[in-house]
């Protein structure tokens, strides 16, 4: 029992619970807890949620092109501790006040098709900034959704879901653990927030205008070479930069680097083993079918696939923009 | 008095081992992933995560990401982590932390690399063994042991059966040591690439395609690959067809290789012995393919091949090396030592043939060649690089 010291112990407190339900302003963000060094082992003590419900301290926000995770229902927010602000800086991540939290819980609706029925919300990822930088804490919900709890060596569970095409799908899904979340928030050995980079915010917080935003990667109305890029950025970017997790692969897929070798565009493979497919380049033009990108996204197969963590399906819609990509390429 | 010696002994305990570091204990059984990983994350610097006998089976790769923890088994035959059953992860375990000890363990059939250590420096190998253990298979991991973008390196007494690309490798690292360990029926047993200063010694190197591999690869961070020794080892008897997936570059090493130093500068190869290897015993190349690297320098120079004793060679060309069949059957056989004639300060005083393929371009068509035996010995010695030292504390801690 922690931090319990003020309130009612009381058996009797049970009978106020309902009268303090309806009259009770929401608690208070726990922006002492946020800022201390202890890990919560419930995500009920950040009073981030209550009752599975986000505070209305939390401000949603959405990606224009969003990393693809199994075909899950994601939604985000940001906590910024009262009288701080965001202090935005070129198309990139803001600066971020110490006691921010980024929160990206996820979930399957039973029906693809009726995306906002019968959700079972599965875990909750949160990234703090503390005085020493930020930190990574995957939660875990309960199987009644009221609260969830730390896992920080990560977790696997079987899910299942009608699928858009009206078929059932069923995968183990993992919550990835601690240094799983840094194997991809990593810039430089430093822990780092990923999705709200000005340029791919389709909405959320008052910001200004990003230079070069990102298009959906899903919107047959944007160029092509900028929807291939979008995506690139947004799922493979992340790591496969000059400062990633992947910079030693030589293959960088970030919205800001250049068109070239490094791109992949007649790139060999350094240490992709059987990650290659039989194929020579990780991008051969007009034939998306010998490009090794490709190939790793199609593939489920953990020695193959592409990325590394959090897939478990193949994004068909992906591949198909991407090999279109590819196929109209200059050769 | 029973009590009073259980507080002795407790007291005792508490000033022998300062309080700052403590074992982490992980038993096989259930739930071995949860356990094990979360012992991985848990351990403070300082730390040993103590993992018991027995079989984990693993369902996602591991990964720790602590600076200064000691991971140690029981033994490579006692403590066995299975990744037969794999769901995710491109390696089994994955280092990101410094000042790492990896000792007395066994990873078996990970689905991609065995052990990774990426950008953790002073990391230490140590009494290891990296297996497939179906035997050497294209569907095999590509590296065995995989540290990469690191300072300081030392691989000592590994053993690594079976991968799909190189067995020991070193990537985009410096001061390096790889010694005493084996590598047998993986692609390439042991390789240096794009590293500096690296030695490379005492090391049994057999039933490979390829024995040991100096290398050096375009469109890399760091690249330019220089001062490696290669010496004292037995690199023998190198003949599994190359079952590499096509794309790799090892998937280019001829069956039958011994040592293969590409596009290097400054490379000593002496004092091994090195024999049974149907393509040759020793080739220095530049890199053949195309590139559009302008900072990459493709060709070997300041190569020294010395005082290694040769045993037979050039008796069955590996279909890689491209005209090496005509080649063989036009001189009965090829030579121990074969030069692409490119690059600059090839010296060979081995006392075996050396043939050169007489190119100017590493890239040249096998048609364009024109194979003449030459004698290097009298190519002035390169400066042999200096001994590699690594930080003491290493050293201690496999003593």
């Amino acid at each position: 029992m922690r931090d319990r010291g003020r309130r009612p112990r009381i058996a009797w407190g049970r009978f106020f619970l309902p009268l303090l339900l309806i009259s009770a302003a929401p608690l208070p963000v726990n922006d002492a807890l946020i800022q201390s060094d202890r890990l919560p082992a419930r995500l009920s003590e950040l009073n981030l949620f209550e009752g599975g419900k986000p505070s209305t301290a939390l401000q949603p926000y959405t990606l224009s092109t969003p990393l693809f995770t199994d075909y899950a229902s994601k939604w985000r927010w940001i906590y910024t501790p009262p009288g701080t602000e965001l202090a935005w800086k070129g198309d990139g991540l803001p600066d971020f006040p110490v006691g921010s939290v980024l929160i990206k819980s996820f979930g399957y609706p039973a029906d693809l098709r009726k995306p906002e029925a019968n959700i079972r919300m599965l875990e909750t990822r949160i990234l703090m900034k503390r005085a020493g930088g930020w930190i990574a804490l995957p939660y875990v919900w309960d199987a009644d959704g009221k609260d969830a709890t730390l896992k920080r060596a990560g977790h696997r569970t079987d899910i299942s879901w009608t699928h858009a095409d009206g078929k059932p799908r069923a995968i183990s899904y993992a919550v990835p653990n601690a240094n799983q979340c840094k194997g991809c928030h990593d810039a430089g050995g430093q822990l780092t927030p990923i999705g709200p980079k000005l340029r791919n915010l389709e909405t959320g917080p008052d910001r200004p205008a990003a230079t070069r935003p990102l298009p959906r990667w899903d919107d047959a109305k944007a160029p092509l070479d900028q929807r291939a890029r979008a995506y690139l950025d947004g799922n493979c970017g992340h790591c496969h930069n000059r400062n990633g997790p992947a910079d030693t692969s030589g293959l960088w897929l970030d919205w800001d680097d250049e068109h070239g070798p490094n791109l992949g565009i007649r790139k060999r493979p350094v240490a992709a083993g059987r990650g290659s497919g039989q194929n020579e380049f990780d991008i051969l033009p007009g034939q998306p079918d010998k490009s090794i990108l490709i190939t790793r996204m199609q593939s489920l197969d953990p020695g193959v696939a592409m990325p590394e963590l959090g897939r478990a399906t193949v994004h068909e819609e992906a591949i198909s923009m991407l090999s279109a990509w590819i196929s109209h390429m200059p050769q | 008095m029973q009590l009073h010696r259980a507080i002795l002994t407790a007291a005792l305990a508490s000033l022998a081992a300062p309080a700052l570091s403590a074992t982490l204990s992980v038993e096989a059984g259930p739930d071995a992933q949860e356990r094990l990983q979360g012992a991985l994350i848990e351990a403070k610097t300082g730390d040993t995560v103590l993992i018991g006998p027995g079989t984990f089976v693993l369902t996602d790769g591991l990964s720790l990401d602590v600076d200064g923890v000691i991971v140690k088994g029981a033994g490579p035959d006692r403590t066995i982590l299975s990744f037969k059953g794999q769901k995710s992860a491109g390696e089994g375990l994955l280092v990101t932390s410094d000042n790492v000890v990896l000792r007395d363990f066994a990873v078996e059939d990970s689905k991609g690399d065995g052990i990774k250590s990426k950008a953790a420096n002073q990391i230490v190998y140590y009494n290891l063994r990296v297996e497939w253990t179906n035997g050497p298979k294209a569907s095999n991991g590509a590296y065995g042991v995989y540290p990469v973008e690191s300072k300081n390196v030392l691989i000592d007494s590994v053993l690594v059966k079976g991968a799909s690309d190189a067995g020991i490798y070193v990537g985009q690292s410096e001061n390096i040591i790889v010694r005493k360990s084996r590598a047998h029926f993986n692609v390439a047993g042991i390789e240096i690439e794009n590293s500096y200063n690296a030695d490379v010694h005492s090391n049994i190197a057999t039933r490979n395609t390829a024995g040991i591999l100096v290398f050096d690869l375009p469109n890399l961070p760091k690249k330019g690959g220089h001062d490696v020794r290669v010496f004292a080892n037995r690199i023998e008897w190198n003949a599994t067809p190359n079952f590499a997936p096509p794309g790799n570059i090892v998937a280019s090493a001829p069956t039958g290789t011994g040592v293969i130093v590409m596009a290097n500068r400054n490379v000593h190869v002496f004092g091994n012995a090195i024999g049974g290897h149907g393509t040759t015993n020793v080739m220095l190349v530049g890199y053949q393919l195309a590139f559009t690297d302008t900072g990459y320098q493709p060709l070997p120079i300041d190569v020294v091949v010395r005082d290694n004793s040769h045993g037979k060679a050039g008796f069955d060309p590996g279909p890689q090396f491209a005209g090496g069949k005509e080649l063989a059957a036009a001189m009965s056989g090829i030579a121990p030592v074969i030069w692409d004639g490119t690059g600059s300060g090839v010296h060979v005083s081995d006392k075996v043939m050396t043939l050169s393929m007489g190119l100017t371009d590493p890239k040249a068509r096998a048609r364009q060649a024109n194979p003449q035996p030459v004698d290097l010995s009298g190519v002035p010695l390169a400066k042999e690089p200096a001994k590699v030292v690594l930080p003491p504390e290493m050293e201690a801690a496999i003593r």
